[in-house]
């Protein structure tokens, strides 16, 4: 075993990672700070998002309009005081990841320029093209790389977060190329590992969005926040989960049933226009759109293909200019993955899972109730997002929370609180707890293939877009017998250099207790709100639940549910009232 | 259409055997399967063993490049139905040392991608409050499609130069020291051609442009290099002149 020890470790370098890591090196140079990640930095999800990023910039615009999209769209949950912070700091970020060098689009006159997007009331959304994320991560990587205090552990796998004494004090990891294991002390540690969107069949997230952050902040007791609430995009493509983004919408794209008809319009979304209108018809928000998917299937007015139901999105109107002018990503995507070409043809589209608002409960400055443990970005929830993200605004939580934990944790690493002595100890029995259970173990059947397979039908089938008590229940069981099944995983993959198996199969536990936490919460909240559709509870319920659900890790293993209040500054609860 | 297809994949695992060999694996064929997914069907199904990097099968995120019946592709975007009839040879990146299977060691790249300086470089930082650089349309056009690089590594892969000198800094390194160079708001490129006129390699490039052929990004490495060429020619140039930089 190899030893390590740094002021500040961030685990995860994405937007929120990096954006933590610089903080800490422009808080105090003196501070050691690492980022670990189990890939290179540039390959981090935050690469694949393409809209953009919500900021108010421009006059006609105001903190307040922005604060109350965000309040509205995630249907009061979100908690006041952090949306109200994170819509003053939202600017500033940006502008400084412009002064970095990201090459966000311009007005003919130079300034820097927004476009509209769903749920929003005035336009506010920066974007770079459609790579938004893109251009934001490789800003912040190559950025990062000037700072000399920023260590990186590239590819290395982090198993367990070390507690003692109540306190977060580093972790231990694998170090992917070697197989070594590493074991990081650490004054405080912040996580930034992301979502957790496969734990689910139909996801635009990528192949290491596997709620590894959530799992090991869980597993060390801190709890996790609001665990029912999962964004689905309206529009991914079927087989690959491809994002089409909502810039196609935004442009002036139209959903189509098998029919050809707009049947937005048949749910309370507005009136189908020629010209897009803000919070209107395909630009209302992404709830609401795949809720649309949902009754449209059951009335079979969708199309079936070899993956299951789908509907089309058409662009073809738009002309081949502004598809590649405006859109020119949507296209490429197309072409590239699907065969198809949106200037002839329309892309078949469904609801994805596409993001997480719930994740590791930390307060305003990204601090968890756990001494030493930090989150910020899509791991995290604060909360701004409440039952239901405002789109674009997660690519800016990366920078406004990331740069909050980060010179909190700074500010807490800086007193050098002292590492305990039984830390080794703790690191060795993870390093046997690796070589017992997996490399060196013997007997065991179970496919890790199947394990996944099963439990994306399970949470497909229990917590999608519409929840009911029953099926909620019998997820429940199922995810519990899914557990002890693991037990019984075995790896062909025995060796140590760059053993892909094991980190699948260490990735597959940590989305089990995920999917655990989520239908846990899901069934004990007994109503309906934003994301979160309770068939046997179709109305909001503010009496009984205008309250944040914790999930913590009980003694027999399974989540128990508790609540915490929500944080209502100034806008008390009203209607989500879109297209009029 | 045929129900299968054979991936003859190379094999390298370190502790068990001194030389790579090739392993072949029957998988379905369909017609919207790329090489990734028949790679993963392998992984999940007949062998765990199969050690490969992917992520976000979209190409962005630049994990997935691989040899691909002899071309460095990214195997996210290459249709088993695109490639001719037989088996597909699958094999990891040419030039690089291979970690495993079709992994290969990357740290050489990461450590010339930190010395071209790939960061706004300014002899004085504007403050936040006084808002954003202007910078037009026309201004970003000028850098902005060396900044597509997603750090794929296919055009290393391509480059004959790199393959005989591998301290060539490289095809992506130099386009992303361009895209700096070349944005409005930097006042780095001196520094830069500092840096980049120590390695030679540069000089070497024939202009074959397989790196820009290989390019996934339409990033035109090859252009690059030839802008820097002309650059640092010129001056080199200056500095023979009495009156001239240095």
């Amino acid at each position: 075993m190899d030893l390590f020890s740094c002021d500040v470790l961030v685990v995860g370098g994405g937007g929120a990672g990096l954006r933590a890591a610089i903080a800490v090196a422009e808080a105090d140079p003196k501070l050691r700070v690492a980022v670990i990640s189990k890939v290179y930095p540039m390959r981090s999800h935050t690469v694949s998002a393409e809209g953009g990023a919500a900021a108010v910039i421009k006059p006609g615009d105001s903190l307040d309009e922005h604060a109350y999209d965000t309040v509205s769209g995630g249907d009061w949950l979100c908690d006041q005081d952090a949306v109200e912070a994170f819509v003053r700091e939202a600017p500033e970020e940006m502008l400084r990841l412009e002064h970095w060098g990201c090459p966000w689009n311009r007005e003919p006159d130079g300034h820097v320029a927004v476009r509209p997007f769903g749920g929003m009331k005035v336009e506010r959304t920066w974007f770079a093209a459609d790579k938004t994320g893109f251009h934001m991560l490789h800003t912040l990587f190559q950025t990062s790389l000037k700072y000399e205090p920023v260590r990186r552990y590239d590819e290395c796998f982090v198993t367990r977060l070390l507690v003692e004494e109540g306190r977060c004090q580093g972790v231990v990891a694998i170090e992917l190329a070697t197989g070594k294991v590493l074991a990081i002390a650490a004054g405080a540690v912040i996580l930034c590992t992301g979502g957790c969107g496969k734990v689910f069949p139909f996801t635009t997230n990528a192949n290491i969005k596997n709620g590894d952050g959530m799992a090991l902040a869980y597993r060390a007791g801190a709890p996790l926040k609001d665990m029912e609430f999962v964004q689905y995009h309206p529009t991914g493509l079927p087989f690959t989960g491809i994002l089409i983004t909502e810039a196609a919408r935004a442009e002036g794209g139209w959903l189509l049933n098998k029919d050809g008809y707009r049947y937005l319009q048949d749910y309370d979304l507005g009136k189908p226009e020629p010209k897009p209108v803000l919070r209107s018809m395909e630009l209302g928000p992404r709830d609401r759109l795949s809720q649309a998917f949902v009754k449209e299937q059951e009335k079979g007015r969708t199309l079936e293909g070899p993956y299951g139901h789908y509907v089309h999105l058409d662009v073809r109107h738009l002309g081949e200019k502004v598809i590649d002018r405006k859109i020119p990503f949507v296209r490429e995507l197309c072409l590239k993955y699907m065969n198809i070409d949106p200037v002839k043809e329309m892309i078949p589209v469904r609801p994805v899972v596409h993001y997480m608002m719930g994740g590791v409960s930390t307060d305003t400055l990204g601090a968890t109730p756990l001494r030493g443990l930090y989150a910020a970005g899509e791991v995290a929830c604060v909360s701004i997002n409440g039952a239901n993200r405002l789109g674009s605004n997660s690519l800016t939580e990366c920078l406004v929370f990331g740069a909050r934990a980060g010179k909190a944790a700074a500010a807490f690493a800086a007193e050098r609180p002292t590492a305990s002595p039984s830390l080794l100890a703790q690191a060795q029995d993870e390093q046997r707890r690796l070589e017992e259970r997996f490399l060196r173990k013997t007997g065991g059947k179970e496919r890790i293939a199947t394990l996944r397979s099963d439990m994306h039908e399970t949470i497909e089938a229990s917590a999608g877009i519409y929840r009911t008590e029953s099926a909620l229940r019998e997820a429940a069981g199922r995810l519990q017998g899914l557990q002890e099944r693991y037990a019984d995983v075995s790896l062909e993959d025995r060796s140590y250099t760059f053993n892909t198996e094991l980190t699948a199969a260490l990735e597959l536990s940590f989305m089990l207790d995920v999917a655990q936490t989520i239908v846990h919460s899901a069934l004990e909240r007994r109503e309906s709100r934003g994301s979160h559709q309770r068939r046997d509870h179709p109305r909001r319920d503010d009496e009984a639940f205008l309250k944040h659900s914790l999930a913590r890790r009980g003694e027999n293993g399974l989540p128990r549910i508790e609540y915490a209040p929500v944080t209502i500054t100034r806008w008390p609860p009203g209607q989500r009232v879109y297209g009029r | 259409m045929p129900e299968t297809v054979t991936l003859a994949v190379a094999r390298y695992r370190p502790e068990a055997e001194s030389e790579p060999s090739v392993q072949s694996y029957e998988v379905p064929f369909r017609k919207d399967w790329v090489v990734l997914d028949a790679l993963n069907y392998i992984k999940d199904r007949l062998d765990g063993s199969l050690s490969f990097r992917w992520s976000c099968r979209m190409g962005v995120c630049g994990s997935c490049g691989m040899t691909v019946n002899g071309q460095p592709r990214l195997t996210c975007a290459s249709f088993l139905s695109s490639e001719p009839p037989g088996p597909i040879r699958v094999e990891p990146l040419r030039y690089f040392p291979v970690v495993r299977d079709l992994v290969v060691d990357i740290t050489d790249f990461m450590r010339k991608l930190k010395q071209v300086k790939p960061w706004i470089v300014r002899r004085e930082e504007k403050p936040l409050a006084e808002g954003e650089y202007r910078q037009t349309p026309d201004q970003l056009d000028a850098f902005k499609q060396f900044s597509m690089c997603i750090n794929c590594l296919l055009c290393y892969s391509a480059c004959p130069i790199y393959g005989l000198e591998p301290s060539f800094i490289g095809p992506a390194a130099i386009a992303l020291a361009q895209r700096y160079n070349q944005d409005s708001r930097d006042e780095g490129s001196a520094e830069r051609l500092e840096i980049l006129s120590h390695h030679d390699g540069m000089w070497q490039c024939t202009f074959v442009g397989e790196c820009t052929k290989a390019c996934p990004k339409h990033v035109d490495p090859a252009g690059a290099i030839q802008q820097y060429k002309l650059t640092s020619a010129a001056h080199w140039f200056k500095t023979l002149l009495p009156w001239g930089d240095r």
